[in-house]
């Protein structure tokens, strides 16, 4: 992989008298969490070679808030959101797009009613339609045939009706997707949301991602494809649970395409 | 004498229709211990989704077995009400199949009615099956056990008495048709209850006549008793389901409000211009709470939802938790957050409209932490429900509780929401290092 991204700021474009057309919301995992790292670059490699003029936040990004909120601290996600909408509204931010539901859902829902109103797209959709402007093409074949599930991350899912991007992207790889039993709005969580991913569960009989990631093994695929930083750690986690990780990569609908183009 | 008759049945009405009309209210009074949530925006697409939920069943479909045996049970309780009409001129005045002058319409219709009671018949002993014999997961979970199971078969018993009643006083009276016993003229047609008739044969008509009275004497008080059970029993949804689909959650379903009480004070703390040194306002009132501790605490949309409850358990078998084994079940939480405003109810009958505190709320004594936070917001319950039932929205105001008014959030939260508040982001990770990754391998 050629490590040459290019990642401009906000701050630096505004200093070039420069605007982008779109805000990459890098979110925190995307930022710190090893494995969401390894996505956000493969989002960052695409729109470098889509041509994409974007920025991102950098030091002046802070978290949306959704955790705190979901955990029932309102006080806390209002006031991140108040001061993300400052810097927001600053850059004069018209279009978001994110790797991560939580934020997506979070930024386009919630932050509007308190004065951040933006264009907020998954990079999924976004990505879709840089292929439909052929601003970017997939022609690599190493996904060819392979057996694809895709997990629906809830709020992209049942939150926001967001179902058919990152599968017309998967179908685009010539890759055979599979469906599991329980999936668009029938949907079955990972066990992150909720801010589950901070805490220990509840005493019971399983835990809801060793479930949802048998369900998914249970469909044969190569790969289990996310839309979601946290989906794709509680699945690689039940992966590892059940000794299938050699066999079976979680990967995210960006990486698959990032790899598909060999970037 | 001959008045007696009629006399007695407009006592039944007066009393049957006071009784009810005396539940309704006390419903009402009890929902309308909520606090306020506009509701009133976008009429027609509420209008639309009630069209289409609640009367269309369109959220049913997705379980195509219960569905159609739920189709059944619906258009049969609609359509027989019809024949209620006739049932409630005939006994005010004494007639006789009153709207038998229909002829061939009248013919279609009592066939037609004496179809759907049969499939009400067929559905309900379905449903028994389901619920006792083969005791699905969902239809026989811990929540379910005591009064919440008998009340779900005292509803199926009750349906097949009112339609057993119903077929047998049409196959009475259609056999005195026959014999032309004293003023049964010819009425309607008995495409199910002809097949009873033939049991009379022999019998004494007039034993024969006092079955057909008996019947119809049993259909309608039988009507009147089972309209006055529902207050009592989960079977309100047969109303409640329309009001609770037009004032539903019309929003994506990931979009949960942004409290008001809390919007007011972060202004305040943004506010570059606000003096700190200020003398606080004087205060108007009790301070409202942050989320909900109790039921008074929720809005009257909430309350609603938890009286239109079916208890059917879609929610609860769609729940990652719940069927993880975990406590949370959102049924549960609806059948808790009414339990507890019946009991509400009844320290308000008890002392003339007056709450008096019995030392108990909804947290901790009817819904426990573990429950609430066990819960993923994921939605399937909301996606889930027939009715549009939210019982997220209960769930995350009771969160809010617990977090704004008694920092009792499990400890890891604790820390996470510390690290937000420190660092910006949910991790001990610095502000100043986000940018890192570009530079990493």
């Amino acid at each position: 992989m050629s490590q040459n991204i290019v990642v401009p700021t906000m701050a630096e474009m505004m200093s070039r008298g420069e605007t982008p057309e779109v805000l990459f919301w890098v979110g925190c995992s995307g930022s710190f969490d090893d494995r969401a790292k390894k996505i956000t670059k493969a989002f960052v490699k695409l729109l470098n070679k889509a041509n994409v003029s974007f920025a991102v936040l950098g030091t002046e990004e802070g978290c949306t808030g959704d955790p705190a909120k979901r955990a029932g601290n309102e006080f806390a996600f209002q006031m991140q959101a108040m001061m993300n909408i400052q810097v927001l509204d600053g850059y004069e931010v018209k279009k978001i797009v994110t790797a991560c539901p939580h934020c997506f859902n979070t930024l386009k829902n919630e932050y509007p009613d308190l004065g951040g109103k933006y264009e907020v797209v998954h990079h999924t959709e976004f990505l879709k339609s840089l292929l439909d402007q052929g601003k970017l093409s997939i022609e690599g074949g190493q996904f060819k045939g392979k057996r694809i599930t895709f997990h629906d991350p809830c709020y992209l899912g049942r939150a926001n009706k967001v179902y058919e991007a990152p599968r017309q992207l998967i179908e685009k790889l010539d890759a055979e997707l599979v469906e599991m039993k329980r999936s668009r709005a029938n949907g079955f969580c990972c066990g992150a949301g909720g801010a589950q991913l901070f805490k220990e569960p509840e005493h019971g009989d399983k835990e809801v991602h060793v479930e949802r990631t048998e369900e998914a093994l249970g469909t044969q695929p190569e790969i289990i494809a996310a839309g979601c930083p946290f989906c794709n750690t509680m699945l690689t986690d039940g992966v590892k649970f059940k000794e299938k990780e050699s066999e079976v990569k979680v990967m995210d609908v960006a990486e698959l395409i990032a790899n598909a183009e060999d970037l | 004498m001959q008045y007696l008759g009629q006399v007695l049945f407009l006592l039944l009405l007066v009393a049957g229709f006071g009784f009810f009309i005396k539940n309704i209210k006390k419903l009402i009074r009890n929902i309308k211990l909520g606090r306020d949530i506009d509701r009133s925006d976008n009429p027609k697409a509420r209008m639309r989704n009630m069209i289409r939920v609640a009367l269309g069943q369109s959220k049913m479909g997705k379980r195509p077995i219960p569905a159609i045996l739920h189709i059944f049970v619906y258009v049969g309780f609609i359509i027989i009400n019809i024949e209620m009409l006739e049932i409630i001129i005939d006994g005010l005045f004494g007639t006789h199949r009153v709207f038998s002058f229909l002829g061939v319409g009248y013919d279609f219709l009592i066939g037609f009615f004496e179809v759907l009671a049969f499939l009400v018949i067929f559905g309900v002993v379905v449903f028994w099956i389901r619920r006792n014999v083969i005791k699905l997961k969902r239809l026989n979970q811990p929540e379910m056990e005591g009064w919440a199971k008998r009340d779900a078969n005292n509803i199926i018993y009750i349906e097949t008495i009112l339609m057993c009643f119903f077929l047998i006083m049409n196959a009475a009276d259609g056999y005195l048709q026959s014999i032309g016993h004293g003023h049964y003229f010819q009425a309607g047609s008995f495409p199910i209850s002809g097949l009873i008739s033939p049991l009379f044969e022999g019998m004494n008509p007039d034993t024969v006549a006092l079955i057909e009275r008996f019947c119809w004497w049993g259909h309608i008080i039988g009507v009147m008793l089972f309209m006055n059970y529902l207050y009592y029993s989960k079977h309100l949804h047969i109303f409640l389901a329309f009001p609770n689909t037009y004032y539903a959650n019309l929003k994506p379903q990931g979009e949960f409000n942004n409290l008001e009480s809390v919007k007011k004070e972060v202004a305040l703390m943004m506010d570059p211009n606000a003096d700190p040194f200020a003398a606080p306002a004087e205060p108007v009132g009790e301070p409202e709470k942050f989320g909900a501790q109790d039921v008074m605490d929720l809005n009257w949309v909430q309350l609603m939802n938890a009286y239109s409850c079916t208890e059917c358990g879609r929610c609860t078998s769609s729940c990652p938790q719940n069927t993880t084994g975990k406590k949370l079940s959102p049924r549960k939480i609806m059948m808790s957050t009414r339990d507890r405003l019946e009991d509400v109810s009844k320290i308000l009958d008890a002392n003339a409209g007056q709450f008096v505190d019995d030392g108990k709320t909804l947290l901790n004594d009817y819904i426990t932490p573990e429950e609430l936070w066990a819960c993923n917001t994921c939605n399937a319950c909301v996606e889930e429900c027939p009715i549009d039932i939210s019982p997220l929205s209960i769930i995350m105001d009771m969160r809010r509780y617990l977090v704004m008014e008694q920092s009792a959030a499990p400890v890891e939260l604790n820390n996470m929401m510390q690290n937000i508040e420190n660092n910006a982001a949910p991790w001990q990770y610095n502000q100043m290092d986000r940018l890192n990754w570009k530079d990493e391998n």
